[in-house]
């Protein structure tokens, strides 16, 4: 599986948003969040975005106050996913207008479904920014 | 309690009303939280629907980011999920799928509801239910809905055919038959004019071919296409990624895609994309000389790059292809050595690693040089990390680097005073196996043992304790290359060592024992020769003999330290004031032979001890065990009661010889001579490595079983407490067995009551438990017939084959520039068993399966291929996939063959989709194959397959160029005709 886990933190090291891939408990999930944040959270601009942990790798890159951090297999590109968090970030910017941290927590549900549309099985699927948001268009007319 | 589901929808607060309340709340949400999540407990049980969804949609939120257990919602989910109302079903599935797990008890009830909305009318509520089934799926699932997922996987709308491709991926994990039954048209689909599809397929294979390559090479030809046609970065990583894969198992596949490779890498902006063809070229073409060159000269390109990302890559990529190129590595030699300096500590340590890659037999003294050096400046986290790459990379393969050991121990020695070394474990079981390994370098090894154990200052850091018992261990066993034993003797009685943990002081005391026999053995039966050359009154300071008889520089502070220890330390006056006077003993002897910590000097040396020496040193052994006999430690009272009784012993006939008749007495009268001789004997022996592998090669005696169930002795065995773990399992073991051998037979002389007691018991217990005995005889062959551990292999000449071919192998590999040795390399002792690796045990996994069921699926025929090549071809079922079959026989075929695939498919890609579609007619093409008297297999194929053929021009092709070729490959008939 190449992608295994996306996290969106804020500088405090508030999670935002998390999507798991595989299957963690809670306490899991908790433990591995804290680890991850502290790592990514105490590295600078001038460092890679690139870090190793337990058996992850993964790959971060900060946009104003969020983090975004993908953990992936060892065998993923990490150049690959850096620059499917630039796309996830212009998605969200064109569905929101100049996303903030706000705006994902407030619309959870549609960060969530944009993921969807764009990654399942940690497989990316759908790259195409128009393609991700039209069935979230569509709701949002029906609603 | 009627009234709350009216109340709830009334007042229910909303999602974003809990949204806003948690930012309210944010210094001290817990009791907020908690509320909330009993208003949702209340609300979610609400009959009315828009209400539970809202409670649910608050608990997905809680849950996601807060971490509240929503286990309990569980049912409410699927009970939502089939509401009729879009909204309500978006959330239930999304809960759904964020919550539950292959394990979830109700996810069975989603079945019903699943397979409604997967062939639901409306495409929003199918991909609801793809999205969540690929989260939550489980075998049972898998099983049920593969009907279904079949469906979407041809489905007309794009979009979902998409989103099928990508569930299919779990459901093969979950449920490895549900591959007969899809496979087919999931390898359809790569055919597709849709690119997001045949990215969703290709991302699919590379997932399934990540675990099991060697199934999907039948559809390299499909994956060229890809790799040659597609403009699409994603497809073409996840292709490259493949084709890493696949390339490894079938050479004629790797020349065959090479170029285009290069092609990529020459023409593409995309950095990931060039970096992914970097990586395949060294992961997978590293034959290829001239894209390995290409690679490194991007890698090169990513170095010398200001965006450190492209830096820890290219560091990466040059990690990668060092291994077969290290050239690669030499070439960036400056830039690696200075990304050492990096500010991101991830590309230090990349770095280093590097670095520790380009170490060989010339330059591992200076790099080690350059790395302590830089260790010592650098924070201690990436200080250890230096520590600990330098330990490993140097005992590689039984220190294969090394080759003048002298230099490595005192590096050993060196690494412990570093102030941040926390690697005690490794320098400890490093001094230890160099001192049994490597006879050469035992003279140095004492010198640098004593140099550690001398230096009060350790004695205070936890993390050097273990190094220090291994200096003590190494010190005491071979104390005959020691320079000054009694020296040893008060560094290893030093208060100080009040400091270390018991398990490390009970090395210690056995280590003061070994020292004392030898001081006493060397007495004993040396006085007769030299004793009258003696005089025990040339007393020289302490301060001159270590400046005289330890030249070296290095040596100079921690003797200095000692001594300045010594003088401030009062409150053991005993113990001071002793000192100067036992150095008397072996200072005629060192001043004299002063320079090399030889063999020769050494035994020169230990045969002055004088009478009055050794009785001092018997004195501060007493004073400094006294104490200690009451330790509740139990390991260090018995050992410390041990020494002293035979102190006791052996101290009153020594005191008794009268002094003038230092020269005459005959020392086979003691009785204590006696002793000391038994003791020195079963030290002198040399204690060797043992190889792992040796308790396999002891024979079975007859009569045991070795098999029968032993959990009945756990009864007898229970009130038997094993001693507490000794930080020593090699050494201690072997000592205790014959310290305590001997001490036994010492005992039995002396007062055999307690022992007869013990074997009356001993006899009892036997008597009783005599199932778990061995026989008396059968144990006496068994010790005999144990091969001889420690009987040295010489590396160069009796290792077996397995080792000269793994050497041979690894000179082969490994670039190695030979040195001009001026010094020989000393011989280590290295045992065939050492590199015995465990077998690697497979077993029957999902994976194995999922590859089993591909191969079903795809080699329907019995394809056979040359006898060495083929191995993945071995057995097929009779399963009818026209298609796959006519795919499989290709890669066998021949390079030419591969080659003449390439150039025809890429010319007539678009002929052969048309073809496709109208397969039926196909069957015809295949006549020409025929007519070149193929051989019987492909005969068996077409009479089998004739109903089923979705033949392509491809084969056509092929068949076409390359017959003369397929008429060379062997046939294998087919054993279902």
């Amino acid at each position: 599986m190449g992608i295994r886990f996306i996290l969106m933190v804020n500088k405090q090291g508030q999670t935002r948003l998390a999507q798991y891939y595989e299957y963690l408990t809670i306490e899991e999930r908790r433990a591995l969040e804290g680890e991850i944040v502290r790592k990514c959270l105490a590295r600078n601009e001038q460092q890679c975005s690139f870090v190793e942990h337990r058996n992850y790798k993964i790959v971060y890159r900060r946009y104003a106050s969020l983090f975004f951090l993908v953990g992936v297999d060892n065998e993923e590109n990490e150049l690959a996913i850096l620059e499917f968090i630039h796309l996830l970030v212009e998605t969200m910017d064109r569905h929101f207008g100049n996303v903030c941290e706000l705006d994902i927590m407030f619309h959870l549900e549609k960060a969530h479904f944009m993921l969807e549309e764009m990654v399942m099985n940690g497989c990316i699927i759908e790259t195409s920014k128009a393609n991700i948001l039209a069935p979230i268009q569509l709701m949002d007319k029906a609603s | 309690m009627s009234g709350p589901s009216i109340m709830d929808s009334l007042f229910q607060t909303t999602l974003d009303d809990l949204i806003k309340g948690l930012r309210f709340h944010l210094l001290d949400s817990s009791p907020f939280l908690s509320k909330s999540v009993d208003d949702i407990r209340r609300e979610i049980t609400s009959t009315d629907l828009p209400t539970k969804s809202t409670a649910l949609q608050k608990l997905t939120y809680l849950r996601s980011l807060h971490s509240v257990d929503d286990s309990f919602a569980a049912f409410h989910a699927v009970e939502l999920s089939s509401s009729p109302r879009f909204l309500h079903k978006k959330i239930a599935y999304l809960s759904a799928s964020l919550s539950f797990h292959s394990s979830t008890p109700v996810a069975l009830l989603l079945t019903h509801q699943l397979r409604k909305d997967l062939s639901s009318p409306n495409p929003h509520e199918v991909t609801l239910a793809l999205h969540c089934l690929s989260s939550i799926c489980n075998p049972d699932l898998a099983r049920d809905l593969t009907p279904e997922i079949f469906t979407l996987l041809s489905s007309s709308k794009l979009y979902l055919r998409k989103a099928a491709i990508a569930t299919v991926l779990i459901v093969f994990r979950e449920c490895p038959d549900s591959v007969r039954v899809c496979f087919k048209r999931l390898v359809e689909n790569l055919e597709s004019s849709d690119s997001q599809t045949v990215s969703a397929v290709i991302s699919v294979f590379c997932e399934l071919a990540s675990r099991e390559p060697r199934s999907y090479l039948p559809l390299a030809p499909e994956f060229y296409r890809v790799l040659v046609d597609s403009r699409n970065n994603w497809v073409l990583i996840k292709v490259l990624k493949i084709f890493a894969k696949l390339a490894p198992l079938e050479p004629r596949l790797a020349n065959r895609i090479v170029e285009p490779i290069c092609d990529l890498v020459r023409r593409s902006g995309a950095k990931s994309l060039v970096f992914e063809c970097i990586r395949t070229i060294v992961t997978s073409l590293n034959e290829y000389e001239s894209a390995v060159r290409l690679a490194v000269a991007k890698v090169k390109e990513f170095l010398v790059d200001d965006d450190p990302n492209l830096k820890y890559l290219g560091l990466q990529a040059l990690s990668i292809v060092a291994y077969r190129h290290l050239w690669a590595v030499v070439e960036n030699k400056e830039f690696v050595i200075k990304s050492l300096n990096d500010t991101d500590p991830n590309i230090k340590l990349e770095a280093l690693r590097l670095v520790m890659v380009m170490v060989c037999e010339d330059n591992v003294a200076e790099i080690c040089r350059v790395l302590l050096n830089y260790a010592l400046k650098s924070d201690p986290e990436f200080c250890n990390e230096i520590l600990g790459s330098v330990l490993s990379t140097c005992c590689a393969n039984f220190y294969e680097k090394i080759v003048d050991f002298d230099w490595y121990v005192s590096v050993l020695g060196e690494m412990s005073r570093i102030p941040h070394c926390q690697r005690g474990e490794e320098i400890e079981s490093q001094l230890i196996d160099i001192g049994m390994r490597v006879k050469d370098v035992r003279p140095e090894l004492v010198r640098v043992g004593r140099d550690l154990l001398i230096d009060p200052a350790l004695l205070g850091n936890p993390f050097l304790h273990r190094i220090l018992s291994a200096a003590a261990w190494v010190s005491a066993e071979y104390v005959d290359f020691s320079n000054n034993p009694i020296e040893l003797m008060e560094a290893l009685l030093q208060p100080r060592t009040s400091l270390l943990p018991p398990s490390i002081r009970a090395v210690y005391i056995l280590s003061v024992l070994k020292v004392l026999i030898f001081c006493l053995h060397s007495h004993l039966f040396s006085t007769e020769i030299v004793a009258s050359s003696l005089c025990a009154n040339d007393w020289e300071p302490r301060v001159v003999e270590s400046a005289t008889g330890l030249p070296e520089s290095s040596h100079l502070p921690s003797s200095d330290t000692l001594a300045g220890y010594e003088q401030n330390e009062d409150f053991n006056p005993r113990f001071s004031c002793q000192s100067p006077e036992d150095d008397s003993g072996e200072n005629d002897g060192n001043t004299a032979v002063v320079p090399g910590p030889s063999s020769t000097s050494a035994s020169l040396k230990n045969e002055h001890f004088t009478r009055g020496s050794i009785v001092d040193l018997l004195d501060i052994v007493k004073t400094a065990f006294g104490p200690l006999a009451g330790s509740h430690e139990v390991e260090v009272q018995e050992r410390v009661r041990n020494v002293l009784g035979l102190i006791e012993l052996v101290e009153q006939e020594i005191r008794d010889i009268p002094m003038q008749k230092e020269g005459k007495f005959s020392v086979e009268k003691l009785e204590a001579s006696e002793v000391i001789k038994l003791l020195h004997g079963a030290f002198a022996d040399e204690i060797g490595p043992v190889s792992s592998s040796a308790q396999e090669r002891v024979p079975i005696p007859d009569g045991l079983m070795l098999n029968e169930n032993l959990n009945d002795l756990e009864t007898i065995c229970a009130d038997i407490r094993l001693p507490t773990s000794s930080s020593f399992s090699l050494g201690k073991s072997h000592f205790e067995e014959r310290g305590g051998a001997s001490l036994l037979n010492l005992e039995n002389k002396e007062e055999s009551e307690p022992s007869s007691e013990s074997t009356s018991l001993l006899a009892e217990h036997r008597k009783r438990h005599g199932l778990y005995y061995l026989h008396s005889e059968t144990k006496e062959t068994t010790s005999h017939d144990y091969p001889p551990a420690n009987e040295p292999k010489l590396r160069s000449d009796v290792s077996d084959d397995v080792d000269d071919l793994v050497k041979l192998t690894e000179q082969s590999l490994v670039p190695k520039k030979k040195p001009n040795q001026i010094k020989p390399r000393p011989v280590v002792v290295r045992l065939d068993g050492d590199d015995v690796g465990v077998a690697v045990k497979k077993a029957e996994s999902k994976d194995d399966l999922i590859s089993g069921a591909v191969r079903d699926v795809l080699f329907v025929n019995e394809a056979i291929p040359t006898s060495s090549r083929g191995k993945h071809f071995e057995d097929s079922s009779s399963k009818k996939r026209g298609k796959e079959k006519v795919t499989i026989v290709q890669p066998l075929e021949s390079t030419q063959n591969l080659a003449n695939m390439g150039i025809s498919e890429v010319g007539n890609s678009s002929l052969r989709r048309s073809r496709h579609v109208s397969h039926g007619k196909e069957r015809k093409h295949r006549s020409p194959r025929k007519n070149f008297g193929e051989s019987e297999e492909k005969h068996q194929s077409e009479k089998k397959k004739s109903g089923h053929r979705h033949g392509k021009s491809k084969a056509r092709h092929r068949a076409d160029g390359v017959v003369d070729v397929v008429a060379q490959t062997p046939v294998i008939p087919d054993f279902l005709l």
